[in-house]
């Protein structure tokens, strides 16, 4: 057999890939057939409920729990590991609202709530700090941790002086192009934390079996969470099998089995009963998972023509009781000028600590970025695409710079930029309602991550794929479905594609955007390699050279012969009596299947009520690339979803702490406000794929369009009613105080 | 949530009957959209909770010899909002509109909007309505607590969206029990006080009594509107809510009632705002002047000077839609988004 080369085909000839495939689970999805984790029942098993911390910042001196196993139902009550100290032990100190101390296993959930009432637990009170917004009170509180910095001048700027001490010299360097630059903005701006929100929450039904542990766990992580039961668990993780066929929700935060998901595997283990653990919907919102805030101070000038030369900044926020904020190489956001001052602090609040958040850092960097360029735009009473336009020619990727321009063309043409573009604040007024436009770009690595793939292709022509990658709601059977369809030239109910277990050859985690690449890398190679020995046994059959072979509709044939063919059927009959199996292998690197680096651009059409400070979205516009697109209808659908939680962000989301007590006090899907149906206004996607971004092969899309709608609505914001709401969400609070400020 | 016993009521009589128990603590369950939530978090732990919802003779909109339009307690609000005799009443109907939920509109029932626990995060938290003493709301997070109303302990807003056009509207309640012989008609307001005691509630119903009809009264020409000013569209809380009544006779006021909500512990009548609409015109300058006066005796805690401003504007747009004169805001505006969602 010769070697086989992995591509992808052109264009024209491709059945499905870049076509628009409905998923094949929609069914089930849509009428709850499909079963989440949240879904799985066993027979005798116990329910549990946790009590969680009432305190943001306490010692938890002895917990009593004896009027707690008295309610009836009440199985078994079980400590959490270094959450709550067994009796006479070491008091523990808990540095967030809500932390798990002691589960409660019960016949009901009804029991198990109950008996969690019933526990008697002593608390030493300690001092508590959660005002990440307010960097004086976190220094004054000695809640504060230097979190790098540094400064990057462009050379021509020469080097300090014989006897001059560096600091200085860089310091004066800095003022110095400030005062030659012809503008200068300084703004303040801010995004709040928000949480993951899963739908389904964090979470597992669990029990053991001969000795090992079977988890029906809510992961995005499939492969290799085994290894973190095992770890905890004093086994290994050969004796760990995690199962996970459909997940409601993780955006980041569900790539451990969490401290509650082993306690239900030790509730299990103590019990010999499958047990059922999954997170309250205040305990999803507390400890779940969050999003840090991000809080800059920043400085820019520019020269006459609007391009920025000096970036000044300082940025704080937190991601919880461990103190670090957003990495400062983030700054700024796709726009790199030549000169670039950046310093950074973490503030330590009482909170859980944060987890990934689809595209961890880059919206609250873009957001905290762009606003001062587009603040730029607003004192230079100019367009603000130019701004942005001319600014391409300082970025971080300046290969990128064409890309990013055309996809702003686009978008402009599809947002109608031309016709609703005002000045800042100078748009007409009906009533008491201003409208306005706005714009964000964004980046995003999204190289294929590891994948393995193990195909069989049966001798009655029967093909199955087995992965242990996981769908998060994104289609990802569905594109492993049409990799093997396009390959083998068959219909997608051809192929049986098997995932979500942790028995099937490891597959990566899905975050990072990595998922599509390296499903379709591997599914793509091992469909290949198949291909290949199949066509050798046909070739010979037909008595045709394998390299004139084609797959296509059902059939293998020669090329450019209609009668030399075999149907798949006859093909696979050749294979023998076993099955045809392959396992292919991918890891991360140059593969002419798949690449990195994405750009895209979004822009903003709102409108906002003066009076009560309500925004409303009209129009939100995406123009995206992403290489080669596989399923353009999940395409699609991933950005909508983006977008969504974009006006989230902008509009709605906030985590809000009680400031005195620390008590997340908005942790119910009542007062955790998100955008409804009738918030979202029309959203329009475009799939940028022109053929010299198709030829780069795959790369993930997942994450990046989440990250410039913020950006986007908030400067659509500032341009509707020529006032900076600093922070988002831009509450009608916000936008009031905003307003009220501006006027003085 | 703790176990509890669930008793089902077939007619008034046995509604009442379950619900007078000895030693045991009792719930009123028809939608469930609030009651379970509360129950869920333990804010409400009942021994026993009593499904009224099915009761035939709460479950109709019926009119009276009188004209007066009795409605069931356990109506959904999605039939209130498609009953062609409630059309004499649009700030009803504008209300349910606005609640924006199919869910919500559907499975909630009137008088559990009516009666809908505070939406306070520290009363839902589980520190109690009052929150001890009303000093957690002083000190924390007030953003959304009550501007009006709010000297004494209670810092929470009226959480019913209903209540304030009930109320302009003259409605009653008709109230049963505890005893199986106890009626009584009251006049809405008087269904909601202010606790100033921690073993108090924002209900004036006595234990082992149920709320079986709403009365409305014949409208009789006047005009009516309510306006909400909301964060987003759905059932979350609004920011501000306002509805108005009056009669305007030669295009001059001559009878009107203003009532807020989301300002105070209770719906609040805004006497003094609608005293000043009285012998004027309505115009974009005297429903101004209203919502002014809506506010003259307000007191923003220490985050929520905002819903100040707010009152001010949903009084006024009330009045200028009850009026169907230009509002000014979204609706009103070419905000296509906008006017398909309040169509």
């Amino acid at each position: 057999m010769a070697e086989v080369k992995y591509i992808w085909p052109d264009n024209h000839k491709s059945a499905y890939i870049g076509k628009r495939v409905v998923r094949p689970d929609t069914l089930e999805k849509s009428t709850g057939i499909a079963k989440y984790s949240y879904d799985v029942n066993f027979p005798n098993q116990v329910v549990v409920r946790a009590l969680g911390c009432p305190h943001a910042h306490c010692k938890v001196i002895s917990v009593d729990t004896s009027a707690a196993e008295k309610v009836p139902g009440v199985v078994l009550v079980h400590l959490i590991k270094d959450k709550a100290p067994a009796p006479g032990g070491d008091p523990i100190e808990i540095q967030a609202e809500g932390t798990l101390l002691v589960a409660v296993a019960a016949e009901s959930e009804a029991a198990a709530a109950e008996g969690v009432s019933k526990l008697k637990v002593q608390y030493e009170l300690m001092d508590v700090f959660v005002d990440d917004q307010n960097l004086a009170a976190a220094e004054a509180a000695k809640r504060t941790k230097a979190a790098g910095g540094g400064i990057e001048l462009d050379d021509a700027l020469g080097e300090p002086g014989a006897n001059e001490e560096e600091k200085a010299w860089e310091e004066k360097t800095i003022q110095k192009l400030f005062q030659d630059s012809k503008y200068v903005v300084e703004g303040r701006y801010g995004v709040d934390v928000i949480t993951h929100c899963c739908l389904e929450p964090h979470g597992a039904t669990v029990y053991w079996e001969g000795g090992k542990l079977r988890a029906y766990l809510s992961t995005q992580n499939v492969s290799t969470t085994d290894d973190g039961y095992a770890t905890a668990l004093g086994i290994t993780a050969d004796d760990v099998q995690v199962t996970c066929n459909y997940i409601g929700g993780g955006f980041g935060s569900k790539f451990q089995p969490g401290y509650w998901g082993i306690a239900a595997a030790e509730i299990s283990r103590k019990l010999g009963r499958p047990v059922k653990f999954l997170l309250s919907r205040d305990q999803e919102l507390k400890i779940g998972g969050n999003r840090p805030s991000g809080y800059i101070d920043v400085k820019i000038g520019a020269d006459e023509n609007g391009v920025v030369q000096v970036w000044d900044s300082h940025h704080w926020g937190t991601s919880g009781f461990n103190g670090s904020t957003i990495g400062v190489t983030n700054f700024p956001y796709v726009f790199h000028p030549k000169n670039v001052r950046r310093r950074a602090t973490g503030i330590i609040t009482n909170n859980e600590p944060s987890v990934a958040w689809r595209a961890p850092n880059h919206p609250q960097a873009c957001a905290i970025t762009q606003t001062a360029y587009d603040d730029l735009a607003a004192k230079m009473g100019v367009d603000s695409f130019d701004i942005f336009m001319r600014n391409l020619e300082n970025i971080d990727i300046p290969e990128k710079a064409s890309l990013y321009a055309e996809e702003m063309r686009i978008a402009a043409e599809l947002i109608g930029w031309s016709n609703h573009w005002h000045p800042h604040g100078k748009g007409n007024k009906r009533g008491s309602v201003v409208e306005g436009l706005g714009i964000g770009i964004h980046k995003w690595g999204g190289a294929a991550g590891e994948s393995n793939c193990k195909l069989r292709v049966y001798p009655d022509g029967g093909v199955e794929s087995f992965c242990g990658t996981q769908d998060i709601g994104t289609g990802t059977r569905t594109v492993c479905a049409m990799v093997l369809a396009e390959t083998f030239g068959l219909t997608l109910d051809a192929v049986k594609i098997n995932i979500g277990s942790s028995t099937y050859p490891f597959s990566g985690a899905s975050g990072g955007s990595t998922t599509v690449g390296a499903v379709t890398e591997s599914h793509r190679r091992a469909a290949q390699e198949a291909l290949a020995k199949i066509f050798d046994l046909v070739a010979t059959k037909l008595g045709a050279p394998a390299d004139k072979l084609e797959a296509s509709k059902g059939e293998i044939r020669v090329t450019g012969y209609s009668d030399k063919k075999l149907t798949w059927k006859e093909a696979c009959s050749l294979i023998g009596i076993r099955p045809l199996e392959v396992n292919a292998e991918f890891k991360r690197g140059n593969s002419p299947l798949s690449s990195v680096n994405v750009g895209g651009v979004q822009m903003a059409h709102v409108a906002v009520d003066l009076e009560t400070g309500v925004v409303k979205m009209k129009k939100l516009v995406a123009v995206q690339d992403m290489g080669l697109i596989v399923n353009r209808q999940s395409a699609e659908s991933q950005i909508y979803g983006a977008m969504i939680m974009s006006i989230a962000a902008a509009l709605f989301e906030q985590r809000i702490n009680d400031p005195k007590t620390g008590a997340f006090v908005n942790c119910e899907m009542g007062t955790y406000r998100l955008p409804r149906l009738g918030d979202i206004g029309e959203l329009v996607v475009h799939l940028h794929e022109p053929e010299n971004e198709r030829d780069r092969g795959v790369i993930g899309l997942g994450e990046p369009p989440a990250i410039s709608g913020i950006t986007a609505i908030a400067n659509a914001v500032c341009n509707a009613t020529g006032v900076r709401v600093p922070s988002q969400p831009m509450t009608p609070q916000r936008v009031l105080n905003a307003l009220r400020s501006a006027k003085g | 949530m703790k176990n509890f016993e669930y008793a089902y009521a077939k007619t008034e009589a046995e509604a009442i009957q379950l619900l007078s128990v000895a030693n045991k603590s009792t719930a009123v369950l028809a939608g469930g959209t609030d009651l379970v939530a509360l129950m869920q978090s333990m804010v409400v732990a009942p021994d026993r909770v009593v499904n009224v919802g099915d009761i035939e003779t709460m479950q109709h909109i019926k009119r009276d010899e009188n004209n007066n339009l009795w409605i069931g307690a356990a109506v959904h609000l999605d039939e209130l909002l498609t009953s062609p005799v409630v059309d004499p009443f649009p700030s009803i109907k504008q209300v349910i509109q606005g609640i924006s939920s199919v869910q919500m509109q559907s499975q909630g029932t009137v008088a559990g909007e009516l009666l809908r626990r505070p939406c306070c995060w520290y009363f839902r938290g589980g520190n109690g309505l009052l929150a001890n003493e009303g000093r957690m709301v002083i000190e924390g997070d007030n953003r959304y607590h009550a501007i009006l109303g709010n000297r004494g302990p209670a810092k929470f807003v009226s959480a019913s969206r209903l209540a304030p056009a009930m109320i302009s509207l003259g409605a009653k309640v008709r109230i049963i029990g505890p005893k199986p012989e106890q009626e009584q008609i009251v006049d809405i307001e008087n269904l909601f006080c202010t606790p100033e005691k921690t073993d108090e509630t924002e209900i004036a119903l006595a234990a082992g009594q149920l709320v079986t009809h709403i009365i409305l009264p014949p409208d009789q020409g006047r005009l009516s509107a309510a306006y909400e000013v909301r964060h987003g569209e759905g059932p979350d809380q609004p920011l501000m809510a306002a509805a108005v009544r009056f009669e305007v006779l030669s295009g001059l006021v001559t009878e009107s009632k203003i009532v807020l909500g989301q300002v105070a512990p209770t719906p609040w009548i805004a006497r003094e705002a609608a005293m000043a609409l009285l012998g004027r015109p309505i115009n974009e300058e005297t429903a101004a002047m209203a919502g002014m006066k809506a506010v003259s005796g307000a007191i923003a805690l220490s985050g929520n000077e905002y819903k100040i401003e707010l009152a001010k504007v949903a009084v006024k747009r009330a009045i200028l839609r009850a009026a169907g004169l230009e509002t000014g805001c979204f609706e009103s505006s070419t905000c296509e988004t906008a006017a398909v969602n309040f169509a």
